[in-house]
């Protein structure tokens, strides 16, 4: 196991990556960081995808020059859901940000948790 | 292929297109077109349920002219079909009775947006339903995230915003893992459309390969809808999302939005990974545990609310809590019962939702249990939906949740380890179900220095509350029809 880890750098790092993003978003207190560790998670998986795809020494997958033969390309299907997956995140992070903007407008603070001590408090 | 093939990508493509034209109309029509939109869905579904029923078939229906693996497709069979045709009808109902209460809760001018939500949710939960394709499942799942957040939020308090963020950011871990999950199973399988992973991962398994990563990617996919399906311990958003939103979107979330995911995670078990190897991983046995301790905990932390829309949500925990278990037994049986289960709780919950925000309501909007004394008596349809939703949930013989309960139990017998433990679980927790609603039911019919005068909860409300009440009391009459269409489903499945 430990050799493969070497080989497969790129998977290697992108998991790293992927645990960071995921504790960020799930631990940090702060909001923005919070988005910050969405988007290290999911860039993490693009990285993953990317390197799947990667056939070295290949072109894009676009037919140039009338060339049809796929073993000059690399593989498009993970780049496509690259694509898709960086949609779904931009809008993920815009929705986010709207509603940190809105937290903070009201509670003057990006801390959740003196947020939900706050709400707790408006409740009492 | 039949004409009724063409109603799933129709009932799909129509919510989205209405929700796109709400965002442009005046809030009343946007509204209308909501429920508009709800009613050609369940009329749809219905038709395809009842050619489901008289040939039972599995139709795979491709999109776009491509055949797999190229192309994308949608799969449906009885079991979908009557999935959609309750879903949809949750959906018209809740639409109807929250009424009033959106236009109080929602300012006029953001109704539309309220709107296209509703309609962006339905078409995702109709999507996650059919789609035979994983990633296609992923992009609903975004889809459904925003969408309920952005009805979690409608409100524009505080309260509904920190609500809404909290959900966002569960239901972030959760589809990022899940996320995670799909990827790994491609990179190991090479296919993103159900029936070929599973080609694959059965080859894997026969010849013992990435037996490990396999492990993991069930194990992160499991976690990741566990978590967006608010199974213990991954619950603590579930109170705050569906106490601080209004009353359609309470009932809907509750109803609808947890169970689409339930499917999801039911349909990798049985079109991509295969059952019986996700009982060979144990897997089952996770879920059974923690089904178990949630149906303890969520009812225990149901007993201490004190607000009555937060009771109703707590016992969701516990409800999740059921299914889970049922799931776990890892027999076919376990299976039906949890289609069974959730089906009746996803009727009855909603229509709790309705009954105490109506309840809510006639009390000058104060939510605490001890100031809604006699409100049954202010909105008498409004009492009369919570009691039948409470008898149902404890599980009294005539109500829809007794059926679910009865075939949970003598589903167990398949499963002989498990079954004292289950046995006395349901004990138990239908004690603690009848406990804090008991409570309930004796708050809101106590006359004792109390007002009992009438208040208008609307004809729109009424009508909601009707098609709620009549839909569960013939569930829990006629409920072995629904259990032959699941089994014929399952194994069409």
């Amino acid at each position: 196991m430990g050799p493969n880890l070497f080989t497969n750098y790129y998977e290697t790092a992108s998991m790293i990556l992927f645990a960071i993003g995921f504790t960020t978003l799930f631990l940090q207190p702060n909001i923005i960081k919070k988005i910050i560790g969405f988007n290290i998670m999911d860039t993490a998986i693009y990285l993953f995808l990317g390197a799947k795809g990667y056939i070295a020494g290949g072109l894009a997958p676009i037919i140039v020059n009338g060339v049809t033969d796929p073993s000059v390309y690399i593989n498009p299907i993970p780049s496509g859901l690259v694509l898709t997956g960086i949609v779904v995140s931009v809008s993920v992070t815009a929705v986010s940000l709207a509603l940190a903007q809105r937290l903070y407008k009201r509670y003057n603070t990006l801390n959740i948790d003196e947020i939900l001590l706050q709400v707790e408090k408006e409740r009492a | 292929m039949p004409f009724v093939a063409n109603f799933p990508f129709a009932c799909i493509l129509i919510t989205m297109v209405c929700g796109i034209v709400s965002s442009v109309l005046k809030s009343k029509n946007a509204y209308r077109l909501n429920i508009f939109a709800a009613s050609v869905c369940f009329a749809l579904s219905l038709m395809l349920l009842l050619f489901m029923i008289n040939e039972p078939t599995s139709i795979t229906y491709m999109m776009g002219h491509y055949p797999a693996p190229w192309g994308n497709e949608i799969r449906f069979g009885p079991l979908e079909a009557l999935l959609a045709t309750i879903f949809c009808f949750i959906m018209l109902s809740s639409l109807i009775a929250g009424r009033k209460d959106a236009f109080i809760d929602i300012k006029e001018s953001k109704i539309n947006t309220f709107c296209l939500m509703m309609n962006l949710l339905l078409s995702s939960i109709l999507a996650l339903i059919y789609t035979n394709d994983l990633f296609t499942a992923y992009v609903f799942i975004e889809i459904n995230t925003l969408s309920a957040c952005a009805l979690v939020m409608a409100k524009g308090n505080g309260r509904s915003i920190s609500s809404a963020f909290r959900y966002l950011i569960m239901s972030l871990l959760g589809s990022g893992l899940f996320l995670l999950s799909i990827i790994l199973l491609y990179s190991v399988t090479g296919h993103l459309l159900m029936p070929n992973i599973y080609e694959s991962v059965q080859i894997l398994i026969a010849t013992n390969e990435y037996m490990v990563p396999l492990t993991v990617i069930i194990g992160f996919a499991v976690t990741g809808i566990a978590v967006k399906s608010a199974l213990f311990p991954f619950h603590t958003w579930l109170s705050f999302a569906y106490e601080s939103s209004t009353c359609a979107a309470s009932s809907i979330l509750s109803g609808i939005v947890s169970k689409a995911y339930i499917i999801l995670l039911i349909k990798i078990f049985y079109r991509v990974i295969g059952f019986e190897n996700i009982v060979a991983l144990k897997i089952n046995n996770v879920l059974f545990v923690l089904g178990a301790i949630a149906m303890i905990a969520g009812s225990i932390s149901a007993i201490k609310e004190t607000k009555i829309k937060r009771i109703v949500a707590q016992s969701s925990v516990s409800q999740i809590g059921y299914i889970f278990v049922a799931m776990g037994l890892g027999t076919q049986a376990g299976m039906i019962a949890a289609v069974l289960h959730m089906i009746v709780h996803a009727l009855t919950k909603s229509m709790l939702f309705s009954a105490s925000c109506g309840l809510i309501a006639a009390s000058d909007q104060k939510k605490k249990l001890k100031n809604l004394k006699g409100a049954a008596y202010r909105n008498p349809i409004a009492g009369i939906g919570f009691v039948i939703g409470a008898l149902s949930m404890i599980g009294i013989p005539f109500f829809a949740g007794f059926a679910s309960k009865y075939y949970i139990a003598t589903a167990s017998i398949s499963s002989p380890e498990k079954m004292g433990v289950l046995l006395a679980l349901i004990a138990v927790s239908t004690v603690l179900n009848a406990i804090y609603y008991v409570k309930v039911i004796s708050v809101i019919y106590n006359k004792k220095d109390s007002d009992t005068k009438r208040v208008s909860s609307g004809n729109m409300y009424i009508l909601g509350m009707t098609m709620f009440i009549v839909a569960n009391l013939s569930l829990g009459i006629f409920y072995q029809p629904i259990v032959d269409i699941i089994t014929i489903g399952l194994q069409l499945f």
